[in-house]
């Protein structure tokens, strides 16, 4: 255990060190990169050697809190969260590095690189903690920290505003863990996991925390419906933090939602049928939402609410086929589901990076203003390409062997029978198919128009490459994306003990399985290389010593084209989203062009998330409507005010009387 | 006799007969036109005159207009291995290799998406758009037919789900089999850039899906484009004819079927191009969908009935 406590300590040091730093902005990245890099070092091993083992450790500190227990446990599900806590943090720092340097010098920046330590450590803390006290409060430090984060560009318009939504969505999901805790703590009488445990609950009792739980920690996930607050929290963040928040954060709730599984034991079907409706509307919505969208990191903010929707159809597949008895379906969609955790941070890390050092060397994250950067930003381009593709789970890419194990469980748990689990696992595939090829439109959308065709404004003409502390950082996690996808049963041995851990423990005979059939993909995906390479040997010696000429793209006899009659991110989702134009209602602004001679018009659109206008708008309007109703009763007078105590007393004193 | 050259004959009937189904196809239609109409080896002539040209490369393209064509070829290639081809196993066999098809024609699709998007042109653009959605829309009704076709015969690889149904299974479950093959034949068509979605033959940009997407390319990589569509329509067409060859026939009839069944559908592509007019673009999402519908309802009447 002595491995992740010394990451926690060392993180906080660096933390404590970076703040001191005043407006020596660099001092203070310095020290991050070191402190989050030794923190990696010095807790990887202990996690590793604890996935590959299965063998938990834990650690108790003599102190004693209030209601709680300093007490840290490394079972191989906490393991596993920790090693990606860890590995991830460590590429998104470089990147900051490189992405705050034209910012110096400002004290802000090195209170905001404290705090990028204080989120890695509050994280680590969240999956290692043993007690349900402790858990809360290292999950409000990471709600905090990542709060002041986001507004780091407070002086920007709608920053603040994003955060006052993040800072709201975040204590609604508190209040649901606290409602969760206190519930369970009342009937075990301590807060520690392994009294929590061992206290017996009738049905109702777990449903009762089940929801609490899903509420709670699906919040922080972005499942739909909670997810409003991350496609506006996430852009709103400097990049490396969308990265960190996007790729690492919201798997906090998918931990707390399988941790709480883990402890609940006496798993309902029902609660497999509710994880699976979720994750599929998540992935569905997510991606549709993504579609609409031109803003480029509310685009991935939405793909966040995707992937995580479909890491939670894993979960729910798990949950339904283990309470179905289908224990190597359950192992399957478990691993799955927790590769695809690992994968996603790795993908969706490199697309905030990537699209963040787009907007950043062009001045905008608005796609109808980019286009051409592969040209200008050459290892930009690259690695965003690379996370494309991953993030379509097209093989040999990581995305595609997560996905794979997540299908996999569902196809045969299907294939099991014609119970009903069975009919709505087999169901869940087309779902999660249709998500995977809006995902690919989408993706050919965001790179197509970004990176490729010609610049649609001045600014991206002349964007630089970024510096190579941003381009280094992305260039590692494109290449882990293909070095997982390419050796895909290496990972299986990672996955196993905490898969099996959920899947109910004597199925390991289905990891061995699973690697078999990860090695005959990863074959394969070699061989794609391998013909890819033939191929193009064989292209390259029948164009020798022909003439190979250069000339405009052809405009179909249209001899003066411009960049700005490209198809923009708006027209190529148009034939996606216009036949849904009843169902998402996107908000249009037209003007038509009039007359012989017109001489302007434009067209723009915006699509409104449905969960914001039909759930929070009603909810938020109601409640402030409530509050501005009894608001004559605060009058900031003292006299008013002892009038109250005097009416209180009163009232208790006739409470106490007639009782 | 080493047991790898018989395996490989699968793939390599493919690499070498696919393009014959466009002649086919071309030759259909031209009958039901009462025209001459092209030889049935035009397919082979046109890609052996494009292999001895240059090219000519856009202004707006980068290296990934040159790199995306060989990846689509490379991966169409690749899912070939997972095909069984009447009597010949496939090359390689896996639970769960229907995904990795599935998959391997997606990332055929994302190379030619790019490729188009890179040369910056309207029209291309356009195309790629089309071509995402609609592509987008087809793949449950794929997922539906392949997942059916796996439940009925409680196999998850290609091999068994396609190869490996009884006479008295086959006869038994023919209506759940007759749906899924005409979900899959919608595919194919719409897959395939045939009419009614798309039109191989037209000439207006404004109209087209796929062939607007590969104006630019040219020379060798054109020619790579077009067997690699080729190529994917032997795919489709071998998914549907598979379905229907019962295990355990001798070789020699297996590989009759085989061919025969092939046969039958490019002319029945050919039929359906000559006797039916293109959708209007909006109506093909419905079009999908009924695809969708067939298969699902396919899978509905599959579990009615319970497996034997």
């Amino acid at each position: 255990m002595s491995g992740p406590l010394i990451s926690l300590g060392i993180l906080v040091l660096g933390a404590i060190l970076s703040a001191l730093c005043g407006r020596r902005s660099l001092a203070a990245a310095g020290v991050a990169l070191v402190s989050v890099s030794l923190a990696a070092a010095a807790g990887m091993p202990t996690a590793l050697r604890v996935l590959v083992t299965g063998r938990a450790v834990s650690w108790r500190a003599p102190w004693s809190l209030p209601w709680g227990s300093l007490s840290l446990a490394l079972d191989p599900l906490s393991a596993f969260f920790i090693a990606f806590i860890l590995m991830l943090a460590v590429p998104f720092a470089f990147y900051g590095r490189g992405y705050l340097a034209r910012h110096r010098g400002s004290s802000w920046q090195s209170l905001s690189w404290s705090l990028y330590q204080i989120l890695v450590a509050s994280m680590v803390l969240v999956v290692s903690a043993a007690d349900g006290l402790l858990l809360l409060m290292a999950w409000e430090a990471m709600s905090v920290a990542s709060l002041f984060l986001v507004i780091h560009d407070h002086e920007e318009e709608g920053v603040l505003k994003d955060g006052l939504v993040y800072a709201v969505a975040a204590h609604l999901g508190v209040a649901a863990l606290l409602g969760l805790f206190a519930l369970w703590g009342g009937w075990a009488g301590s807060l520690r996991f392994a009294d929590l445990s061992a206290v017996p609950l009738s049905r109702g009792a777990s449903w009762t925390l089940f929801l609490l739980a899903v509420a709670g920690f699906g919040s922080k996930a972005g499942l739909v419906p909670f997810h409003v607050w991350l496609p506006k929290a996430h852009p709103a963040a400097p990049s490396h933090v969308s990265a960190l928040m996007s790729g690492v954060m919201i798997k906090m709730g998918i931990y707390g939602i399988l941790r709480i599984l883990l402890l609940l034991g006496g798993w309902q079907p029902g609660w497999g049928y509710l994880l699976l409706a979720m994750g599929g509307s998540s992935a569905l919505l997510g991606v549709l939402y993504a579609l609409g969208q031109h803003d480029l990191k509310r685009l991935l903010a939405y793909h966040s609410v995707e992937n995580v929707g479909i890491i939670t159809i894993g979960i729910g597949a798990g949950v339904l086929a283990r309470t179905a008895g289908m224990g190597i379906a359950s192992l399957l969609a478990f691993m799955g589901a927790l590769l695809h955790v690992l994968n996603h941070g790795l993908f969706k890390g490199l697309l905030f990076c990537g699209g963040g050092a787009a907007a950043q060397a062009s001045g905008t994250r608005e796609m109808d203003a980019l286009g051409g950067l592969l040209k200008r930003m050459p290892w930009t381009g690259t690695s965003f390409l690379v996370g494309s593709m991953a993030i379509c789970a097209l093989p040999p890419l990581n995305g595609f062997a997560s996905e794979f194990l997540i299908y996999s469980g569902l196809l045969s748990g299907a294939l099991s029978g014609r119970a009903a689990p069975s009919l709505v696992l087999f169901f869940s595939v087309p779902v999660l198919a249709l998500a995977g090829g809006l995902a690919l439109a989408c993706f050919a959308k965001a790179f197509g128009v970004v990176f490729l065709g010609e610049p649609r404004s001045a600014p991206a003409r002349e964007a630089k490459e970024a510096s190579r502390w941003m381009t280094a950082p992305m260039l590692a996690l494109a290449s882990a994306c293909l070095a997982i996808g390419l050796m895909a049963p290496l990972m299986v041995p990672l996955l196993r003990a905490p898969a099996s851990a959920l899947a109910g423990g004597t199925a390991a005979a289905g990891g061995e399985g699973a690697a078999a059939v990860l090695a005959k993909v990863a074959l394969v995906g070699w061989a794609l290389l391998l013909l890819a390479a033939i191929l193009l040997a064989l292209r390259w010696l029948l164009l020798r010593g022909r003439t190979v000429s250069k000339a405009p793209t052809w405009g179909c006899g249209f001899s003066a084209p411009t960049a700005r009659m490209q198809y923009t991110a708006s027209s190529f989702a148009e034939p996606l989203l216009g036949p849904l134009r009843g169902v998402l209602r996107p908000r249009v602004h037209l003007i038509e062009p009039r007359g012989l001679f017109p001489e302007s018009g434009s067209f723009s659109s915006h699509l409104d998330d449905w969960a914001d206008k039909i759930l929070y708008e009603p909810l938020f309007g109601g409640a402030a409507n409530l509050a501005g109703r009894v608001r004559p009763l605060q009058q900031g007078r003292l006299q008013l005010y002892l009038l109250y105590t005097l009416l209180a007393l009163i009232a208790l004193l006739l409470w106490q009387v007639l009782a | 006799m080493n047991p790898v050259v018989p395996r490989l004959l699968a793939p390599i009937s493919a690499l070498v007969l696919a393009p014959l189904l466009l002649g086919l196809i071309g030759r259909v239609k031209a009958m039901m036109g009462a025209r001459r109409g092209a030889p049935l080896l035009q397919p082979y002539r046109d890609l052996a005159r494009l292999l001895g040209k240059g090219e000519v490369l856009s202004t707006t393209a980068t290296l990934l207009f040159r790199l995306a064509p060989v990846a689509v070829l490379a991966s169409t290639a690749a899912a070939l291995f997972l095909l069984p081809a009447g009597p010949l196993p496939p090359v390689l066999s896996f639970p769960g290799d229907l995904l990795l098809l599935a998959y391997l024609l997606a990332l055929g699709r994302f190379g030619t998406l790019a490729a188009a998007m890179d040369t910056g042109s309207a029209f291309e653009g356009m195309g790629a758009s089309r071509e995402a959605a609609f592509s987008a829309l087809s793949e449950p009704a794929l997922f539906l037919a392949l997942g059916g076709l796996a439940w009925a015969r409680h196999d998850l690889s290609l091999g068994g789900l396609l190869g490996g149904g009884s006479t008295a299974g086959l006869a038994r479950q023919a209506p759940a089999l007759g749906l899924f093959t005409a979900a899959l034949f919608l595919l194919l068509l719409a897959e395939n850039s045939r009419i009614p979605v798309d039109d191989p033959a037209t000439h207006l940009e404004l109209t087209m899906i796929h062939e607007v997407m590969v104006l630019d390319h040219s020379g060798p990589t054109f020619a790579a484009i077009l067997y690699g569509a080729s190529l994917k329509l032997w795919i489709f067409a071998s998914l549907l004819v598979s379905v229907w060859i019962p295990a355990g026939l001798p070789a020699w009839a297996s590989a009759g079927l085989y061919a025969a069944g092939m046969a039958l559908v490019a002319v029945s592509v050919g039929l359906v191009e000559s006797l039916t007019a293109r959708l209007k673009l909006a109506k093909v999402p419905r079009f999908l969908a009924l695809a969708g519908v067939l298969a699902g309802l396919g899978c509905l009447v599959l579990f009615a009935g319970g497996r034997p």
